[in-house]
């Protein structure tokens, strides 16, 4: 059985404890009147903290695009304002989505071991168990992000805000998809569904140790071939309405499965990095290193696979250049230069390079220091997709977004490390668990 | 390679009371017996179908593109959807040698070999199409960015046309040779039973010297794995390619970014039904069962139902992104596809490519041979009719309603593609009677850790070297076609 460390539970406590301290500087800090935001924006200037960047920022001009068509003064400081007052939101609903999606990518990760009867991962079950165990926590306060947003409690999703859809006609076209109440709708029957396959799942994997046939095992495998059909289709729908809709003029019918190699990579490099924790701590006696090498060749090649869709993506959009379209990426490269080209190098050159090398992959600093920068890199990628349609040209990664990072960050580790102490490391009656103890490759 | 221990829950791979020296007498066997009547009369159909496809190609290259049913409007039509198609069949191979490779799946062994041959046969016939439509193929070869002395003849890189001919002949290339080094042990193994001289020149040619050594086998596994990982990317990149010929334009129903990713996921469904649909057959002639069994033929048909419907989510993701998008060019081009005139093409896709595999969820049906056979050419039909909705409901309501019209093709544009599938057979036939169908030295190698006999020698606490008593009654219905062979050879 696993022991919560004292150290680790402290220290988790401190990265919540920082972590709301940012965020709180960042919700106190944004302005609330019109007045102080342009107050905010020529003070930033004036100390020459715009440089650069607000100079790109000018070229981005008009974002959210559902704006767009606010030509006069007013209606573009009350924009300023929103973006101001996104801003902390923002950090809040990426970090927050971004720790769930480890969490979901590495059930999804479960449950493709599960219905593929993969031999070398079950001494791992545990470990994603437990890692999945936050979709709770962390679906919960997502989901409480989106009734907040629909409440009017931010402008995260322009096209809540009846005022706005009243002076579009594209968003009163998609009104039928994209309205507050089936959008809540959807987003709990998703987790509804997630979270459900996950204690059933949970629940019969400790009964199948207990049992003594493989009853359990094989209704385990069948559950998870039907929350895999689930998944593909609600992983899509999830994407389109949390993420793709903060662009509401925008769509990319390639967009769910890109979010979907972004939050496998990131649920796998997770799983790795748990399970090289835990080994060094003394448990998890019979991994070796060929499961880590397992898990890193699945980082190196779920990266590339990343790296395909958003190449497929960016490039179809650029190529066909039509406006709808590649207004996505006009404002990326040219409010965004810098996160927007950095994120690639660490999505895909950075662990090409070094998990090519087989021998890299078994080194276990190595993995980890690659799943630092993976992770990094796909918060950013989250951050991407976010950012540019709430907060615009206001955009700044300080305070408020690191805290966010902190504070999730803490929350993840605190409840993964909880659940871990909750059973056995190791499966005991998996029917898999003796292949698993002899994998070697 | 991975560990030779394997969970009791696991079935074995190999059937029957198989030992190594078997492995070798069935898989020689086919090519060592002589051709029976039915594999005489299907060839010769398969030859008038590919001389019919002849006279066709050399009548469109004399007399011109004209003989084809295209217009004006629809531009591109059977051509490039029998050139997807085809393409999309030769995925499967790589797919089961490469990527199943990485991922340790033993079940491969007993049929990459032969969805690997099927994979070139297929881009063979692919490869026809662009070179026919070019109208001058003998000036082919201007596709390719050689210096010439033509002036300022130069290829367009920017265009994806350009890019599949790249895309393409390094998988021609690279399938290829992995197809190649592969065989090399099991060339050299019926080099070593071959009885007759002018056998054993051949298979000594083809086994490229093989002796079998240490040193041999070490390169062999390095060179796989290596061919493995370059062919891995190949198989997403050359549908993706294929894709970008559509999707880089700017027509409604081409232009969509889940483009590569789907062809890929279509390719790699259709490339396994054909693989199913040519194994189950090959299986029972060359009395393979106890090598590809049920359990293959149930694997090969979850990969079916799972490609299936992540082109089915595909496709709705498509129909629903149109509507979503407010563009009304997406949406009427999705609505047209539905239910305008070529609404049969569009049920006859769905009912095969996304719904009829879903009935593999069942046990019973996914472990019928008849049910799969029948499943895999529905599935072959299917992704036939989904390029030609594409490609065709696409075009045939462009921009200007005035020059709205149907494809109706000739007899040429059939002829050349039944011509295809003629030549894809005649090549596959010719396979099935010289190659050795069954990667034996890979079978050999997990004989021991999945062998139903040493899965019972095992079982029963015996040691795994027991000699068979060649005295034993042998039972199976796969035994007694080579018995007499098998004490002839040592």
């Amino acid at each position: 059985m696993y022991t919560f460390s004292n150290k680790l539970k402290i220290g988790s406590l401190i990265l919540m404890a920082l972590g709301l301290l940012g965020m709180g500087i960042g919700f106190v800090s944004a302005p609330s009147t019109v007045d102080e935001a342009k107050a905010m924006v020529a003070a930033a200037h004036d100390d020459g903290h715009g440089g650069g960047h607000g100079e790109a920022a000018a070229a981005a001009s008009h974002e959210p695009a559902a704006h767009a068509d606010e030509a006069h003064e007013a209606d573009h400081d009350v924009h300023l304002l929103h973006q101001l007052q996104n801003r902390p939101w923002a950090a809040v609903y990426i970090a927050a989505f971004f720790f769930f999606m480890l969490s979901l990518g590495t059930l999804a990760f479960y449950a493709v071991q599960r219905a593929s009867q993969a031999g070398w991962s079950p001494l791992l079950f545990r470990v994603m168990e437990a890692i999945t165990a936050y979709l709770v926590p962390g679906g919960i306060i997502v989901f409480v992000i989106l009734v907040l947003s629909v409440l009017h409690m931010n402008h995260l999703f322009v096209w809540m805000d009846p005022e706005t859809v009243a002076h579009d006609e594209l968003l009163q076209g998609k009104a039928g998809y994209l309205n507050p109440v089936f959008f809540l709708v959807r987003a709990a029957i998703f987790l509804g569904g997630w979270i459900g396959y996950r204690e059933i799942s949970r629940r019969l994997s400790l009964a199948q140790d207990a049992s003594d046939d493989n009853s359990n095992f094989k209704k385990n495998f069948k559950w998870s071939a039907a929350f895999l059909v689930f998944y593909l289709i609600s992983e899509s729908m999830m994407s389109w309405d949390w993420i793709m809709s903060v662009d509401p003029h925008w769509f990319s019918t390639l967009f769910g499965w890109y979010v979907f190699a972004s939050m496998f990579v990131s649920g796998i490099t997770t799983i790795a990095m748990v399970t090289i924790y835990l080994k060094s701590k003394g448990y998890l006696p019979d991994v070796n290193n060929s499961h880590i090498h397992d898990l890193a060749k699945f980082m190196f090649g779920i990266s590339i696979f990343w790296t395909y869709l958003w190449f497929s993506q960016f490039m179809l959009i650029w190529y066909a250049d039509i406006p709808e379209e590649v207004t996505y990426f006009v404002t990326r490269i040219e409010g965004f230069k810098l996160p927007f080209f950095t994120l690639l190098v660490m999505n895909f050159i950075f662990p090409l390079l070094v998990l090519m090398n087989s021998d890299y992959k078994r080194v276990n600093w190595f993995v980890v220091m690659t799943g630092i920068v993976v992770l990094l890199g796909h918060y950013l990628d989250v951050y991407m997709m976010i950012t540019p349609a709430t907060v615009g040209d206001q955009w700044y990664i300080g305070i408020p977004e690191i805290g966010g990072i902190l504070f999730f960050a803490g929350a993840f580790l605190f409840w993964v490390f909880r659940a871990l102490t909750k059973a056995p490391l190791q499966p005991a009656r998996n029917p898999f668990i003796e292949e698993s103890r002899q994998f070697h490759y | 390679m991975a560990s030779h221990y394997e969970a009791p829950i696991r079935k074995p791979l190999v059937l029957g009371d198989k030992g190594y020296h078997d492995v070798s007498v069935d898989i020689a066997a086919p090519v060592e017996g002589r051709a029976n009547k039915q594999w005489w009369i299907v060839f010769s159909i398969a030859l008038a179908a590919f001389l019919w496809g002849i006279g066709c190609i050399i009548y469109t290259i004399s007399t011109g593109i004209g003989t084809w049913g295209l217009n004006k409007t629809v531009n591109w039509a059977w051509d490039i959807t029998n050139f997807v198609w085809w393409v999309g069949i030769g995925h499967a191979g790589t797919l089961i040698s490469a990527v199943l490779l990485l991922f340790r799946q033993k079940w491969r062994m007993a049929v990459n070999r032969s969805a690997e041959a099927m994979t070139i046969f297929s881009v063979i016939q692919a490869g026809l199409f662009p070179i026919i439509h070019m109208g001058r193929p003998w000036l082919g070869y201007w596709v390719l960015p050689i210096p010439n002395q033509f002036g300022s003849l130069w290829v367009n890189f920017n265009s994806p046309l350009l890019w599949d001919v790249f895309a393409i002949s390094t998988y021609l290339s690279v399938s290829l040779v992995f197809w190649w080094t592969g065989l090399l042990p099991d060339f050299a193994m019926i080099r070593d039973r071959a009885v007759k001289p002018f056998q054993k020149k051949i298979y000594s040619l083809v086994s490229f010297g093989w002796t079998g050594r240490a040193k041999d086998w070490q390169r062999f596994e390095e060179v796989s794995l290596v061919l493995a990982g370059l062919a891995t990317p190949l198989v997403l990149s050359v549908h993706t390619i294929v894709s970008f010929d559509f999707a880089t334009s700017v027509i409604p129903g081409w232009h969509t970014t889940i483009f590569p990713p789907y062809f890929v996921a279509g390719a790699i469904f259709s490339g396994f039904a054909m693989v199913q649909t040519l194994l189950i057959i090959m299986r029972k002639v060359s009395h393979l069962e106890a090598y590809i069994t049920v359990q293959h033929i149930e694997l090969m048909n979850i990969v079916i139902m799972i490609t299936g419907s992540i082109v089915g989510c595909a496709y709705i993701t498509e129909l629903f992104i149109a509507w979503y998008s407010g563009v009304e060019y997406e949406q009427y081009a999705f609505l047209n596809r539905a239910t305008g005139p070529y609404w049969w093409a569009y049920t006859l896709m769905m009912t095969c490519n996304v719904f009829s595999p879903q009935i593999m969820w069942f046990k019973k049906i996914r472990t019928s041979i008849l049910v799969s056979f029948i499943i895999s050419i529905v599935v072959n039909i299917g992704m036939w009719f989904e390029r030609f909705v594409i490609i065709v409901t696409s075009l045939h309501r462009d921009y200007l309603p005035s020059s709205w019209t149907m494809f109706s093709p000739t007899f040429v544009d059939i002829g050349i593609f039944i011509g295809t599938i003629g030549f894809f057979f005649v090549l596959f036939l010719l396979y099935a009677r010289t190659f050795p169908v069954i990667a034996q030295a890979e079978v050999k190698s997990i004989l021991k850790s999945s062998g139903e006999r040493f899965k019972k020698l095992r079982d029963a606490g015996k040691p795994l070297y027991e000699i068979k008593s060649s005295a034993a009654p042998q039972k199976g219905k796969d035994s007694g076609s080579k018995s007499d062979k098998s004490n002839e050879n040592k």
